[in-house]
């Protein structure tokens, strides 16, 4: 069956609402505007006002209300409208989400699902354009998941809502038109493992969520020019898989992580980290890292283009890496 | 605005004015020796006491049944101990021993019990109203027919969330009863000195929310406005707002030298004990003698005694433990 990323999103929500009477979805126009990419269309009409619910601009306080539904027995799923606004409620999911189980001795957990837009790319400049999702794999207590596929836009919500604890789950803006075949019958996918998108030996390209069809397209290119990548999706960015990333460098012995946040304090900094603390002696060049470039995501096309990671520098850094210059 | 008047301070049944009286002692009693403790190093951190302001909890949680939902704020010794957490568990967990209620991981400003709905012990100013709102909501949607209560002081009225909460709460129509405890004070801040409008129920009610102020330091009032309220939420009535006036008689904290307050002042406030006006109220009623009164304070004094030795004999949890509970040890559901 045909299916964008969108629908394969909306799919994984309607299946949870049938599944569970203890499932809404809650945030701001998911209801009666039909969710602001359009995620949630029809959802009202099928499963009514109740659990089909629209909050008031209230990101802390509906964000908030969602962690105590989850601790009163409900299995919310709470939807940010984009990554910068959830900095209006980084109150509740750091210093409630995160911390209750851990702070109450074992005795509260929260059944808790945040789906929010993540990333640039569709020109709508600073304060919608950011990549914080590295900023949230930061903090103990959460699990952050990145799909980066149908499979995954599908079979990812029903997993992270079975899970005791939060689980926030980033979808890339620029994948929501991104259409492929999905299984009719696609269903749950575990959020543990980080998954080989495309096999190779000569260089290990580690990265995540929108960047990786850019990753892709990158490694065909390699693949022209004589350099055998292996595309690794991480899937999940806390617990980061690191047997997955430690055996994938093992084999290829050189890397390049690719991700659309900041290089500073980044993700892309830990698991640069995490390979050379664990795999220097089977290294035989430095961590290669393609990032955004330390600004504001600007509005104009060109400039927005120049700060991302583009397949040409994704090539450049893998020959870099590979010695294979061109 | 205008509620229930405040009633004389004369129970109708004078063994449930000992009761009450018992209850605002036992975390009277339990406090000051928190004090005392704190200065012999024996808890650590912040240690905020709620002295003065007992008459408030007393009488706001014995209007609950044991399936309501509790949440506080980081003054919430007295709350917890109200509310049927053993006063063994709430020293042992200041003491940071895993016989706590939360295994030491929480601490003075974070207590938690899943026995009696307890959801804290929350120390950012108005975090916990957000989170009482879902927990009431959830109550709805299932069709419980609980009422969620949520504590918080007048600092809490200048916060996003209190006007988040509030107007979430009035919208959706929920079982919560949102109970300000007014001391005047957000540590050094005072209440003129940092809103525009002072009138707390006043601005409930802009939200729609039924609200009405009490004399928090009347036990008997506070327990007849929150009965109506808590009857008012449970019957369907929608979310309620009690402004309950009162002070606090020590510091904000163990740090806290009271530069921003007179110390006449004080005197003036602890005039109105809420422990002394309901004991002397009581006396003079002919409702409350010597000797029953020798014996609630012994009863309170064994208590703490026996919750100190629970506290002194408990245990380390061991460091191996340490990353226990960041994530949940079974992952169903
Ligand atoms: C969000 C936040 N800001 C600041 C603080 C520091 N702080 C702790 S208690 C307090 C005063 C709160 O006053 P109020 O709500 O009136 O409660 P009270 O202490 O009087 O019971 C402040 C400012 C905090 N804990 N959380
Ligand atoms: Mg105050």
């Amino acid at each position: 069956m045909k299916s964008s990323y969108r629908e394969a999103v909306r799919a994984g929500i309607r299946d949870a609402l049938q599944r569970d009477p203890r499932v809404f979805l809650m945030g701001e126009d998911v209801g009666a505007y039909g969710g602001s990419f359009a995620v949630s269309l029809g959802l009202l009409e099928e499963f009514g006002p109740e659990r089909i619910r629209d909050t008031p601009l209230s990101e802390s306080g509906f964000v908030g209300a969602g962690i105590g539904a989850a601790l009163g027995g409900m299995r919310p799923i709470v939807e940010i409208m984009t990554v910068n606004f959830s900095l209006l409620a980084l109150d509740q999911i750091v210093n409630n989400a995160a911390s209750l189980l851990h702070m109450s001795g074992g005795q509260f957990h929260v059944p808790l699902v945040i789906r929010m837009t993540t990333g640039a790319g569709r020109q709508l400049g600073a304060q919608h354009s950011h990549s914080l999702e590295g900023w949230y794999a930061h903090i103990p207590g959460l699990r952050i998941l990145v799909p980066a596929t149908l499979e995954d836009a599908r079979g990812m919500l029903w997993t992270a809502l079975e899970d005791p604890d939060p689980v926030l789950i980033f979808e890339h803006g620029s994948l929501y038109n991104v259409t492929g075949e999905l299984d009719d019958g696609a269903g749950p996918v575990d959020i543990d493992t980080a998954a080989i998108r495309r096999p190779g030996g000569d260089v290990s390209l580690i990265t995540y969520g929108g960047t990786l069809p850019a990753v892709l397209e990158a490694a065909e290119q390699l693949a022209d020019a004589g350099v055998d990548a292996e595309v690794l999706d991480l899937r999940t960015l806390r617990p980061l898989d690191d047997d997955a990333i430690l055996a994938s460098v093992a084999k290829t012995r050189r890397s390049v992580v690719v991700d659309e946040g900041w290089r500073s304090g980044g993700i892309s900094a830990e698991l640069s980290a995490r390979i050379t603390e664990n795999a220097f002696y089977e290294l035989d060049a430095p961590v290669g890292r393609v990032c955004s470039a330390e600004v504001p995501i600007p509005y104009a096309r060109h400039m927005e283009a120049a700060a991302l990671p583009s397949v040409e520098r994704i090539v450049a850094a893998a020959r870099e890496v590979t010695g294979n210059g061109g | 605005m205008t509620g229930p008047l405040s009633p004389s301070l004369r129970p109708r049944d004078p063994g449930h004015g000992r009761h009450l009286l018992l209850q605002m002692l036992r975390v009277r009693r339990l406090e000051e020796r928190c004090v005392e403790l704190y200065s012999a190093a024996k808890i650590r951190g912040f240690l905020h006491v709620y002295i003065g302001e007992e008459a408030v909890a007393a009488g706001v949680l014995e209007s609950l049944s044991a399936d309501d939902t509790v949440v506080a704020t980081y003054r919430e010794h007295g709350h917890a101990l109200l509310r049927g957490v053993p006063a063994g568990a709430i020293l042992a967990e200041m003491y940071g021993r895993v016989e706590g209620c939360c295994r030491g991981r929480g601490g003075s400003m974070h207590l938690f019990d899943a026995a009696t709905n307890f959801y804290g012990g929350n120390a950012i100013v108005a975090g916990g109203l957000p989170l009482a709102v879902g927990l009431a909501l959830a109550d709805k949607m299932s069709g419980r027919p609980h009422v969620t209560v949520c504590f918080f002081g007048e600092g809490a009225v200048a916060e996003g969330e209190f006007h988040e909460s509030l107007n979430l709460a009035a919208l959706w129509d929920l079982p919560i009863l949102f109970c300000c405890e007014n001391n005047l004070y957000a540590m050094g801040t005072a209440l003129v000195r940092s809103e525009s409008q002072t009138d707390l129920a006043l601005k409930a009610a802009s939200y729609e929310v039924s609200a009405w102020a009490v004399d928090g330091m009347d036990v008997l009032a506070v327990e007849q406005a929150a009965r109506t309220a808590v009857d008012a939420v449970r019957s369907g009535a929608g979310p309620h707002f009690l402004e309950f006036r009162t002070y606090r008689f020590r510091a904000h904290s163990m740090f806290d030298p009271e530069r921003y307050r007179e110390k006449a002042e004080v005197v003036a406030w602890q005039a109105r004990d809420p422990i002394t006006l309901l004991r002397s109220s009581m006396e003079e009623n002919g409702q409350l003698t010597a000797d029953d009164w020798t014996q609630l304070q012994s009863e309170a004094e064994s208590e703490v005694a026996a919750a100190v030795k629970f506290a002194e004999s408990g245990t380390l949890e061991p460091v191996e433990d340490l990353t226990r509970f960041v994530y949940s040890e079974r992952r169903a559901p």
